[in-house]
């Protein structure tokens, strides 16, 4: 699956992001693409689900795909709570 | 890996707003001519622009810009506020530590970040960052 994760500029935190969230896939035993890109370039990018922090996130609300919003960019277990489940649901093919 | 050196930390800062924090913590990038001026402005019109989010956890801010706004060298500075800023951000206000980063690439600058976030997610490690008066330790830290 593919994910887009997404900041202000495309350069510090939805790398950051992207890596937390390609590492915890991964422990779970799923392999995630992904790219990091800014806010500009994410509206309408194609992919299975956004990852925000929640002040980017509100400005997502328009996407098709869902978006995942993270208050606290540091806490691995928010990340993991937040964003396993959708992993898990787009793996079973529900949308 | 870190490499950071003593002349990119500043403790107990003094700062009114967002924008003089950020201005200070770009401040020791530009004297250790990792980065040229203008990318401190870009590091403000970047907060200006797009906003709070930049304040990743709670207390904690990561200003930065972009490689062609004047990037000479990657690294990231770190300085210790002596009175809390409001950056507005709904769940992590106040900010407490800024840390500017910048790279030359889009991609080159990830382990960097990675242990940045290694060190400031680490609450025993975060705890002293916050609470030490030893440079020195804090450092050690993050080196």
């Amino acid at each position: 699956m593919r994910i887009v994760t997404v900041c202000g500029m495309g350069f510090g935190t939805s790398l950051m992001l992207l890596m937390d969230v390609q590492a915890i896939a991964k422990k779970h035993g799923y392999e995630v693409d992904g790219e990091a890109v800014d806010l500009g370039s994410a509206k309408g990018k194609a992919c299975d689900f956004m990852v925000a922090s929640s002040e980017i996130a509100s400005e997502l609300s328009d996407e098709s795909v869902e978006v995942v919003s993270i208050n606290n960019l540091l806490d691995k277990e928010e990340i993991e709570q937040k964003v396993m489940p959708v992993i898990e649901k787009i793996a079973k093919g529900v949308k | 890996m870190l490499t950071i050196n003593k002349n990119l930390i500043q403790l107990d800062v003094e700062a009114e707003t967002a924008e003089e924090a950020i201005r200070a913590a770009g401040a020791l990038l530009a004297a250790e001519n990792k980065v040229e001026d203008r990318y401190i402005d870009a590091m403000v019109k970047g907060f200006e622009d797009v906003g709070p989010y930049i304040v990743l956890s709670p207390s904690i801010a990561i200003p930065h810009a972009r490689p062609e706004h004047g990037v000479l060298e990657q690294g990231f500075s770190l300085i210790r506020l002596k009175n809390p800023v409001v950056f507005g951000h709904p769940t992590n206000d106040p900010v407490q530590l800024v840390c500017a980063i910048c790279g030359t690439d889009s991609t080159s600058h990830i382990g960097m970040l990675q242990s940045i976030a290694a060190v400031l997610g680490d609450k025993t490690k975060l705890e002293i960052i916050l609470n030490s008066d030893s440079e020195e330790e804090i450092l050690s830290i993050l080196n």
